[in-house]
Formats: C-alpha cells, sequence, structure tokens
C-alpha cells in the first residue's frame, strides 16, 4: 500500500502493524486514555534506594528477559551510562531486551552492536541510529524493524501504551540518596532532563544513575523522588568534553555563512517578524550561525522575542543576556553554558519533551511557535525532507525535533547546501522520507530561497519575501542546479527487508528503510 | 603512449580527489576506487579516466582514485595532470579545439 | 568589438588549487569571478591549477558572473602556456598582473589573437584587465587603458604598488591616493572601467567600509575583494541613488530618441552623450537592478 507521501509500505512487518500517514491534520484527534506501567506503590521496606552496585539496582527492578529498557540522551556523544547499564545486564545473563532511548545513541567501546550480536538486546526503539549501529542495522543485523520517532511521537507512543517501559535508567549529573536529581549542577552536568520526565512518570521502575551524590535534597530537583525506585552511584557518568561537543559548533565555512545570513533575512522580511515572536533554530552548524544573523536583525530594528524553544545553545543564552529574548524553553541544553543556565536565570526553564513536542496533549509550545530553522540531508522538489539516511543509504541522523517542528512551528525553514561534495541535497525524490513536504515552508541555500506553493503561508511569505528583494527560486530549479553538478546518481538498491520503520509525529509510518543490496 | 614513471595529481581535500597513475606491464586499464559515492557515481567515474587515458593514447596502466567527493570535471582536470606529469609532458591545449 | 556591460562592483580572487572554494564561489553575490592561476597557486601546482580552471569553467560556469582568469606574470614561464588554456576557457576576460607598458599589451592581445583563432573563437571576444601594481604601470595608465581594444579595465593592485614606491601600506591608504586619482583619470580618459584596489584586512568589516566609501566617492566602478565576507560590504556601497538612476534613465531614453531619428550626435542638456556615458547609464541602471531597486 502507499501511504500519503506516496511511499509503498507492508501492510505488516514482523509484529509491527503498519498504520500509513495519510498527510497533515489528518491524525486522530483522541486516543484512548493513557497507559501507564507506573503503579501506586510504597517505597523499599529499609526506606534505602541506594544500591552499591548498577547490578544490584538492575536485579532489585526484577528486570526480565524481553522487558523494554529506556535511556536519556542528554548527555549525548559524551554519554557513558548506557554502555555501563548494558554491561551490568548482560553480566546478570539477561536477554532479548527493548532497548528504547530517547533519541540517538551513538556509543563506543562497548557499543550497541555487541549488546545485539549476544542477544542482550534485540528490539531497538529511538530517534535514530547512526554510526556502528547504524551501518550493522542497514546490513540486516536485527530481525525486527527498528523503530524511530520524531521527539513528539515518544512520548504519545509511551502514553498510547505502544512503548511500554519497564525500567527507565536515568542519568543525572546530581542526586540525593532518595532519588530527587537533576542534570543542571555537578561536574557533568548536561542540563534539561526534560527527556525523561515522561519515562519517569510511566516507567514501571526507575533507576537514577549518578556520579554525584549530594545531601538531601538536590535542588534544583528535575526529577522527583516519587517516581524512583533506586539510586546507583557510579565513578563517571559521562565525558564533559563530549556531553557539550558535536552539536554546539561555530562555522567558518562562507557558503554555511551565507545560507544562515539568509535564513536570517527571510525571518527578518517576514510580517511575523515583530515583537513577542518566537523562534526555534536548533544546534547544527548553519543554525547556530542563524541564531548570531537572527540577534543581529533583532538589535537592528529593536525587535523582542517572547520565547526561544527546543535544544539551548550558548549563543541563545547570550540573546537572553542581552535581553532580546524573554524566556528559553529548554527541552535540551546543547553545550557547557546552556547546561548551566537553567540554574543561573529564573526565565530559562527545563522542560518536558511532551510540552515541548507532544502532539497528543492539551497543546505542545511548538504550537505556538512562529519560526523554526531545521537541517536536513535531503529535500526533494515536494518539499520532503530525508534527515535520516546518507547518499548511500547509510544512517547518518536522527530525526530528533525535525518533524515536530515543521508541523508545529507557522514558519519552517530548511537551511541546505545545494551539494556537499558530488552529493546533490536538493534531488527528485527524498530516498527516506521523514518530515511531508506540506509541513515545510520554504528552502534556503546558497543559490537562493524557495518557498513551498502548498504551504498555507506560501501567498503571505511570497509577499513579504519579495519586498525584502530576496532571490526566489523554484525548488525544481534547485534540484537541477544540483544536478548540474553531480550528475544523475545511481538509485540505491534494497531488498525487501524492512530494516527500520519511520514514524510521523502521529504514529503512523511515514516511511521505511530496507536492507542496503551489497 | 607508454608510461615509464608515476604521476601524481589532487589533494585529499574535500571536494578534489588525488589520482595517481602508474605503468603498468599488461595491456588495460585498471582503476581502483576509493570513495564513498562510488555505488552512485564509479561507472561515471571509470568513464571519465578511461576517456582521459584514451585521449593521451595510453593502453596500460594502473590508475589509483582516492576520492573525497570530486565533480567530474575535477577528476577528468586531476587524471590529465597525473599523466602528464608521468609523462613529463606539457598539455595539449591544442587538442582540446577538436 | 562590441563590448557588452557588465557590473563589476566585485571581483572575488579565487584559487585555482581549490575546488571546493571554487564551486562555492558560484553562489556567493561578487559580480565578477577571478580563477586565480598567480599568487595563490604554488610552483609546482601551476599545471594543475591550469587544467582545473579550465574545466571548471568549461563545466559549470556560474551563470550570470562575468568570469575573469588571471593568469601568470608577462615575463614569467608559465604565460604562454597559462593563455592557451585561459582563451580556451573562454572566459569574459583574462587579467593581466602588473603592467607597466602599452607593448606589453599588444603582445599579449597577438598571443591571445592567435590562440583564439586556432581555438575557433571569435578574435578579439577575450577581453583585457590590467592590473596596475606599479609606479611604471600607473605612469602609463592611459596609454596601457588605450593599447588594445580588449582592454575594458584597469584594476589597481596596492600591495605591489607601494612596494614599488617603498612607501608604507597603512590602512588609510593616503600612500595610494594619488595612484587612486591616476588610474581613475586614465580610465575615465580612455573610456574603460575602474576597479579599486583590495583592502587586506578580512577581518576588518569597519575598515573595509571606511576604504570602500572612499572607492566608491572616488568613482571607482567597483573592488577586488579576497574573501566572500567582504562581497556583501562592498556591493552595498554601489547602490545607485534616486537622482543617478533618474539621470541614467534620460540618457537612455536621448540615446534611443537619437536612435529613432537616426540621429548621429545626441545631446542631453545641451552636452553630447558619448558611448562610454551611455555605457555608465547602463551599469548604473544594472546596479540599481542588482541592489532590488525596480528600475
Amino acid at each position: 500500500m502507499k501511504n500519503a507521501v506516496g511511499r509503498e509500505l507492508p501492510e505488516q512487518i514482523g509484529n509491527y502493524t503498519v498504520k500509513p500517514f495519510a498527510g497533515t491534520g489528518k491524525a486522530q484527534k483522541v486516543l484512548p486514555p493513557v497507559v501507564s506501567k507506573r503503579q501506586p506503590r510504597l517505597g523499599p521496606e529499609d526506606g534505602k534506594k541506594l544500591c552499591e552496585s548498577l547490578q544490584e539496582a538492575i536485579r532489585k527492578t526484577g528486570l526480565k528477559d524481553g522487558m523494554t529498557i529506556s535511556f536519556h540522551h542528554s548527555f549525548r556523544e559524551g554519554d557513558m551510562i548506557i554502555g555501563q547499564v548494558l554491561t551490568a545486564i548482560r553480566a546478570l545473563g539477561i536477554k532479548g531486551l527493548r532497548f528504547a532511548p530517547s533519541a540517538v545513541v551513538n556509543i563506543k567501546n562497548p557499543s550497541i552492536v555487541d549488546f545485539v550480536k549476544d542477544g542482550t538486546i534485540d528490539r531497538i526503539e529511538a530517534s535514530g541510529i547512526r554510526g556502528e549501529l547504524g551501518d550493522a542495522v542497514i546490513d540486516g543485523l536485527m530481525e525486527q524493524p527498528v523503530i524511530l520517532r520524531p521527539h513528539g511521537a515518544r512520548p504519545r507512543a509511551i502514553e498510547t501504551g505502544e512503548l511500554q517501559i519497564d525500567v527507565a535508567f536515568i542519568g543525572a549529573s546530581a542526586s540525593d540518596e532518595y532519588g530527587n536529581c537533576t542534570g543542571q549542577i555537578g561536574p557533568n552536568a548536561c542540563g534539561s532532563l526534560g527527556y525523561s520526565f515522561v519515562d519517569a512518570a510511566n516507567a514501571a521502575q526507575v533507576v537514577i544513575v549518578t556520579d554525584n551524590l549530594v545531601e538531601y535534597p538536590c535542588c534544583p530537583t528535575s526529577i522527583s523522588q516519587q517516581y524512583v525506585d533506586y539510586v546507583v552511584v557510579i565513578d563517571q557518568i559521562g565525558d564533559p568534553a563530549k556531553i557539550g561537543a558535536g552539536a554546539a559548533r561555530m562555522t567558518k565555512n562562507p557558503r554555511d555563512l551565507m545560507i544562515a545570513s539568509r535564513a536570517a533575512d527571510a525571518i527578518a522580511a517576514s510580517r511575523l517578524f515583530k515583537d513577542g515572536f518566537s523562534f526555534q533554530t536548533g544546534a547544527g552548524a548553519i543554525s547556530i550561525a542563524c541564531t548570531n544573523y537572527l540577534a543581529e536583525r533583532m538589535e537592528e530594528r529593536g525587535i523582542k522575542a517572547s520565547f526561544a524553544l527546543g535544544g539551548m545553545t550558548a549563543n541563545i543564552i547570550e540573546m537572553f543576556k542581552k535581553g532580546l529574548v524573554r524566556v528559553l524553553e529548554c527541552s535540551q541544553s546543547f553545550d557547557a553554558v546552556a547546561a548551566r543556565a537553567i540554574a543561573e536565570y529564573p526565565n530559562i526553564l527545563e522542560i518536558d519533551n511532551s510540552v515541548y513536542s507532544n502532539p497528543y496533549t492539551r497543546g505542545s509550545m511548538l504550537d505556538k511557535l512562529n519560526f523554526g530553522v531545521l537541517g536536513a540531508l535531503e529535500v526533494d522538489t515536494d518539499f520532503n525532507l530525508n534527515i535520516l539516511t546518507g547518499m548511500s543509504g547509510e544512517m547518518m541522523g536522527g530525526l530528533g525535533g525535525g518533524p515536530d517542528v515543521a508541523d508545529g512551528a507557522d514558519i519552517s525553514i530548511v537551511t541546505i547546501p545545494v551539494i556537499r561534495g558530488r552529493t546533490p541535497s536538493i534531488v527528485p525524490k527524498v530516498f527516506t522520507c521523514c518530515t511531508p513536504g506540506d509541513s515545510v515552508a520554504m528552502v534556503v541555500t546558497e543559490a537562493g530561497i524557495a518557498l513551498n506553493p502548498k504551504h498555507k503561508y506560501y501567498d503571505m511569505l511570497k509577499e513579504d519575501l519579495e519586498a525584502a528583494g530576496l532571490k526566489l527560486v523554484t525548488i525544481q530549479y534547485l534540484c537541477d542546479l544540483a544536478l548540474s553538478y553531480t550528475g544523475i546518481p545511481k538509485p540505491i538498491e534494497t531488498t525487501d527487508k524492512v530494516v527500520a520503520v519511520v514514524e510521523y509525529r502521529d504514529g503512523t509510518v511515514i516511511d521505511v528503510i530496507r536492507q542496503i543490496k551489497r | 603512449m607508454r608510461l615509464t614513471k608515476a604521476g601524481i595529481a589532487g589533494t585529499m581535500e574535500s571536494s578534489d580527489v588525488m589520482v595517481t597513475v602508474r605503468p603498468a606491464e599488461e595491456a588495460g586499464i585498471r582503476i581502483a576506487i576509493e570513495s564513498k559515492v562510488e555505488a552512485q557515481y564509479g561507472d561515471e567515474m571509470r568513464q571519465t579516466v578511461l576517456d582521459v587515458m584514451n585521449d593521451f593514447g595510453i593502453e596500460a596502466a594502473e590508475v589509483e582514485l582516492r576520492d573525497r567527493g570530486a565533480l567530474d570535471c575535477v577528476i577528468r582536470a586531476r587524471t590529465q595532470t597525473a599523466v602528464c606529469r608521468a609523462l613529463g609532458t606539457g598539455f595539449d591545449w591544442k587538442g582540446e579545439d577538436r | 568589438m562590441e563590448r557588452k556591460t557588465a557590473l563589476k562592483r566585485t571581483s572575488l580572487y579565487v584559487s585555482g588549487t581549490n575546488p571546493v572554494n571554487m564551486i562555492q564561489a558560484g553562489f556567493y553575490n561578487e559580480d565578477c569571478m577571478v580563477f586565480d592561476l598567480e599568487d595563490s597557486v604554488p610552483a609546482t601546482e601551476k599545471d594543475a591549477a591550469r587544467l582545473l580552471v579550465y574545466h571548471m569553467i568549461r563545466d559549470h560556469r556560474p551563470a550570470g558572473k562575468y568570469i575573469l582568469i588571471r593568469v601568470n606574470g608577462i615575463y614569467s614561464e608559465w604565460i604562454d602556456e597559462d593563455l592557451e588554456a585561459a582563451v580556451r576557457a573562454r572566459p569574459d576576460a583574462i587579467r593581466i598582473p602588473k603592467v607597466e607598458y602599452p607593448e606589453e599589451v599588444t603582445m599579449i592581445a597577438q598571443k591571445i589573437s592567435r590562440i583564439e583563432e586556432e581555438a575557433g573563437i571569435e578574435v578579439g571576444s577575450t577581453e583585457l584587465w590590467c592590473n596596475i601594481e606599479s609606479y611604471m604601470g600607473v605612469f602609463n595608465a592611459y596609454e596601457i587603458a588605450t593599447a588594445s581594444d580588449r582592454v575594458v579595465a584597469l584594476a589597481l593592485g596596492a600591495e605591489d604598488f607601494t612596494a614599488s614606491m617603498r612607501s608604507q601600506r597603512t590602512k588609510e591608504g593616503a600612500e595610494i591616493f594619488y595612484a587612486r586619482n591616476a588610474v581613475l583619470m586614465a580610465c575615465r580618459k580612455a573610456g574603460v572601467e575602474a576597479v579599486d584596489a583590495v583592502f587586506s584586512d578580512i577581518n576588518d568589516l569597519e575598515g573595509l567600509k571606511r576604504d570602500t566609501a572612499l572607492t566608491k566617492n572616488l568613482g571607482f566602478d567597483g573592488k577586488t575583494v579576497v574573501h566572500p565576507r567582504q562581497i556583501d560590504v562592498v556591493n552595498s556601497f554601489f547602490t545607485p541613488s534616486a537622482k543617478e538612476i533618474r539621470y541614467a534613465k534620460r540618457v537612455l531614453e536621448a540615446v534611443e530618441e537619437g536612435k529613432r531619428q537616426s540621429k548621429g550626435a545626441v545631446t542631453l542638456d545641451g552636452s553630447m552623450i558619448d558611448k562610454p556615458m551611455e555605457l555608465r547609464a547602463l551599469t548604473t541602471l544594472a546596479q540599481a537592478r542588482a541592489a532590488g531597486i525596480p528600475v
């Protein structure tokens, strides 16, 4: 069967029943009552939550073969918890687990691949996979397909019961012995723990893992003791150099700067750019540069924003300090400055991922967002975005909040170079469709801006951008231009085996990723 | 035309390619490609190298492409440079007028 | 040979060694893109750069830009092969470094004519920009500008000029003030365009603004830039005023009217409109359009 973005899908993939994507705004409006594994129950009889070791905590949770474990991704490339927890689980001989981190987890030494190969893990549900695990999955490592969800879809999946968590392991840079914990302070601070809130509230058991035991009660507290079963202290939860690195970087590439500046120009040209507007720019190289240009435009025009949303970076904190933004709503903190800022300023807030991005609440903050700046690996002439797979079909990215921001923000802006090396970025058809084109307002490249004629604000944007003298081109022009440089690539050949399912924010399937034919 | 020594051109920078041509005993052009986009563009890369070798009249050579995402025209320029260096001659610009 | 007008507000040098910079430069806002075979290319890479620049221009000539190739010095060992490659790449112009005497221009122009003929390119179509970068070049600027019909612009090079003068190069540029005016006057008299020197400190955008204000106020048609971040700053200074646009339109209307009435000489407000005036009017309107002003 074909879904609303023309992707051919099987009806059933192993145990997974496919609900095809029906289009933006076509989702089922009301879902059944929330399903949770959280039980009303008394705390430990001796009043002691502190365990001697990870193994002891895991034993006490009663983790069994086939259960589901979860982690957050707020330590990013610097995470040292997942490897230690999985090693402890393996030592206890527990097998066949479903591994459900809140986003991409790309750990090395040990690699997740090792735990799949030895049978500790047999299912993965995440927002993306890459590196060694990505390569192995695309080559058919797993029996069951990996389920990939954008940020907004994960809390929905947890609350509908599609992803029920037996044990949530939550890394915290400071915790007391009763489980009040946070990521905002301590030597390995990672900032917002917003992605863990839904896990803490709905998992059958919650284990806090820290390397920084503080005096009771831990203050500030992000996750409350009421949800926490056990606390374990280990030597090191993360590598601070890598917790903040990777995501946040300032580019000097003139092409990227040009794209960033043009995206800021497009925002500044819009009539929605006025006092009290809101934005989310993200943490890619172009995004960070775009944030700086946006700050310049705001200062020039004397415009102040009401809030910035999502993953925070040092330069947004800088804007806040200058009084350019009134409130920062942080679902994630991409660098050390952003990580510490939450504890320092009352208007910099740690928010639950669900209030950030989950469409199935009484309102997520994305619904109030004016401008969202996104990255992508590929855009096609229908404005569909691929944010997962690279030129040879390899797994390169994570869905993150991309599809959510595109759908929620009034104006979603994709910043992307026309070509990268010999790889065209604007193509006739994306290899993996992750974000439906209908939700994308414009694509900003070094060769001009393409507005999406099917977007709800097309007429308004066309008028505003033309009045500002910005160079508008068609997406077809950009595609032809890209291919005139690179030549037409030979299509990637796949087998019929589905290795990953790409869910949209409403839980329908927007695409699948098939095994690459070697 | 016969190669008597090796020639090398290009860099390992992004969007460039390092091309090495070496003399070969057996007739034929053997091409080794190291590239992230070989699956997509390997055939075109080989054809470009063969065209260049044909233009120079070289019938036996080993050619190695260490590609960093070079466009076709870059592969052509680097291969021509590598061959000229191996032959120790300048490029025959009049050949471009045909 | 009938010359087309082209905006020359910014001329960006792009090294002939680096494919990624060449590809990206095609997307920036510079009016003129100068593929360089000279200073930015080490002696051992001249052969590689010629081929790379040649194929890049032949295969991926950026649309809507004026394309130049800067060859090596007139007396260098590379000049002949540079010209063989450069002419065949069919750029709009070849930019010759350190021109000091008109005879040098005629010699280069003859070589270009021979190559154009061999390659089946219209003889005379390859334009020339002469870099004026010594006291002798400044001294002979008018003779250089008129030595060949191919010459459409002179470009001042401040670093070598000040070295030849034994001056100190400063950001304020008092030491090149005379040279700027001398070159500009020669260009105006010869009816060719005048391109000002590079502002070398790519990190000092405020300094660039001050320098470019002078460039524009003196009367230059544009400026050479060495880094992409200088482009938009320099372009912004070459946005014509409403008055200039009005005047340009009147000049062109008068020329049109003259054509309709088959008049030999056309006058406006009592003065005769010559070819350079007409070209300048076209340039003014092109500058206005490039700055997003509807004309």
